[in-house]
């Protein structure tokens, strides 16, 4: 379903974090949503999430206006990956997994064997299957970052939003998880997720919506998107952007963002 | 995605591992019959087993055997259960839904509420039952206070971490006004039986008080019970469950109303009894894991049992009876210093 922000502007009080942002999602694309610290990133994901009312303007699923929506109606068409955090209870990480069913069952219900089979089945999918009874407290970082992408996938919901998936994670296990977004996406999931790293924007996205001050500066391709001047203007320093690896005529190389001055 | 498994995770906690399953809980229930048994047979009159047979054999209304069991003992291992089990599902209940295992049912001012409700009953003379009542309603009253302000205050923000302040504010200001009310009451008869009352006793526990407080406790219980699985969701905090697909606002206020109830009917028959809502869910978290699925009927067997043997101490150690609420809170303490000194070995 396609995901459509319509002029969406809000904030909290009366300062305004997102102004006039509007754009068109297709599922089986994988956005990335760049910006500097404060340009108002989690802000408009609280918005299309529904965690925050927009001032102005409204957010689309299907061109469905989503603001009414009962919470797990938002569960089971969103699933939202935040960023990491370690709870104050040991739970096993199944546990954690199983969350994602509370949309799909009744209030006074549990988690059956159904729900039991898609929790290991998001779990597999992502590698991490041996960790189903470990604590999530007591696994790493990015084996963490990857249980709450398996929450979000056994929510069974048609967009997953991310929250900076890749912010504590290593070189290796950076490149396993936007492996396995990119996997996801071609299975027709919608996929939005914020990065501080444009680089990872070059590799991974189909499409960047590049943010400033609350407002949308462009929303194209990487390559149309990440332009110096652009990424000049959005993130206040000089840049460039360099092509490495690339064979004229037979393969394009890898766009790179680096600073000017060292 | 690391294909080796990780040595963290297998790792078994000392001599507790966790149970999974109704193995436990069915392990738990016998010996919460084992205890009620005990504690029904010692006593002041104490119960042999030849006794029992005799009870069981030929039942007669007027046997001192009976007489003590029905009319003395039952109410009082009835309302040891109700309370015991209910604080601790309370507890176990409010440190999901504030996320934080610090938390104790009377963090939104219930205890503080029905004490009060108490002393000022205690201090205008009324007759027991009305008591009882004002204390119930003086629970609830400071409650729906706490609830109230912080939904006011909280127009942005935290709305959990606004009604522990709120809670915290109302149950300190209740705690200064049964202050006051003892400083004003006849020191002779009134301030004695006020006191007394706060010390939280289960010496004078009626059948009609068991009624009285297990109808609330029940229906206090029974929507904890069935909505447990979903505080397990609460536990990732207030965005992130709504994100998950729960009413946080809605379950949090049926929680609270809940918890409430079982508090204020708590400490409205046997006045105020700490440590175990805040102690248990501890306890039951160390053998049975987070998971409120298992940790709710858990703790709250382990809550009947524990206080039905410290009420066993209160009225067996001493020629007078001693206070329940002092044991608790000096078998507790030391107790909860116990577990929270394990949990840091274990997290070292």
């Amino acid at each position: 379903m396609i995901l459509t922000l319509d002029h969406v502007t809000g904030g909290y009080g009366s300062k305004t974090v997102v102004d006039d942002v509007s754009f068109t999602l297709n599922p089986g694309e994988v956005v990335c949503l760049l910006g500097a610290n404060g340009c108002g990133k989690t802000t408009l994901f609280k918005m299309i999430l529904c965690l925050l009312k927009p001032r102005h303007g409204c957010v689309r699923l299907g061109g469905e206006e989503i603001a009414n929506w009962s919470r797990s109606r938002m569960a089971r068409s969103f699933g939202y990956v935040p960023q990491l955090h370690t709870p104050p209870f040991d739970f096993e990480v199944r546990d954690i997994v199983l969350m994602a069913r509370a949309s799909h069952l009744h209030h006074f219900a549990s988690p059956g064997k159904e729900d039991i089979r898609i929790a290991d089945e998001a779990l597999d999918y992502l590698g991490i299957l041996n960790l189903a009874s470990a604590r999530y407290t007591e696994i790493s970082g990015g084996e963490r970052q990857l249980v709450l992408i398996a929450r979000a996938l056994a929510q069974q919901a048609q967009w997953l939003i991310l929250d900076e998936p890749a912010a504590s994670l290593d070189l290796g296990n950076q490149i396993k998880v936007f492996h396995a977004i990119g996997e996801l996406a071609k299975t027709g999931l919608g996929v939005l997720m914020t990065t501080h790293q444009p680089d990872h924007a070059f590799l991974y996205a189909s499409r960047v919506v590049l943010m400033s001050e609350g407002r949308v500066l462009a929303c194209d391709t990487p390559a149309m998107a990440l332009t110096e001047p652009m990424l000049q203007i959005a993130y206040g320093v000089p840049v460039s952007v360099v092509e490495i690896g690339a064979h004229p005529g037979v393969k394009p190389g890898i766009k790179m963002v680096v600073p000017n001055q060292l | 995605m690391t294909t080796v498994p990780n040595p963290a995770a297998t790792l078994k906690r000392g001599w507790f591992h966790r149970f999974q399953g109704g193995g436990i809980l069915s392990l738990l229930a016998l010996l919460a019959v084992v205890v009620a048994f005990a504690s029904a047979s010692i006593g002041s009159y104490p119960i042999s087993l030849h006794d029992w047979w005799n009870l069981l054999r030929a039942p007669s209304a007027d046997s001192t055997v009976q007489i003590v069991l029905l009319q003395i003992r039952l109410p009082r291992l009835l309302a040891c259960i109700l309370v015991g089990g209910g604080l601790a599902l309370a507890g176990s209940s409010y440190q999901g839904l504030f996320n934080n295992p610090m938390v104790s049912p009377d963090i939104l001012g219930a205890s503080a509420g029905a004490g009060l409700g108490a002393a000022v009953g205690i201090l205008l003379g009324l007759d027991f039952v009305a008591i009882q009542a004002l204390s119930f309603a003086g629970g609830l009253v400071a409650v729906l206070l706490a609830w109230v302000l912080a939904s006011g205050l909280c127009r942005r923000g935290d709305p959990v971490l606004m009604l522990v302040l709120v809670g915290i504010l109302i149950g300190s200001m209740f705690t200064a006004l049964i202050s006051l009310t003892k400083y004003v009451a006849d020191p002779f008869n009134k301030l004695p039986a006020i006191t007394f009352w706060l010390l939280g006793s289960f010496a004078s526990i009626t059948q009609k008080d068991v009624w009285l407080a297990g109808i609330p406790i029940a229906l206090g219980c029974i929507p904890l019970l069935l909505l447990r699985w979903r505080l397990n969701v609460l536990c990732m905090g207030e965005q992130e469950a709504r994100t998950l697909g729960v009413n946080t606002r809605a379950l949090r206020f049926v929680v609270i109303v809940c918890a409430t109830l079982i508090t204020a009917a708590s400490v409205s028959i046997c006045g105020m009894v700490g440590w175990i809502g805040l102690v248990m869910p501890h306890l039951a978290r160390m053998v049975v894991g987070p998971n409120h699925k298992i940790l709710l009927p858990t703790a709250a067997i382990m809550g009947g049992c524990f206080l039905l043997l410290v009420d066993d101490v209160a009225r067996t150690a001493g020629a007078l009876e001693i206070p329940v609420g002092i044991l608790t809170a000096l078998i507790g303490a030391p107790f909860f210093l116990f577990l929270l000194m394990r949990e840091r070995r274990h997290k070292a």
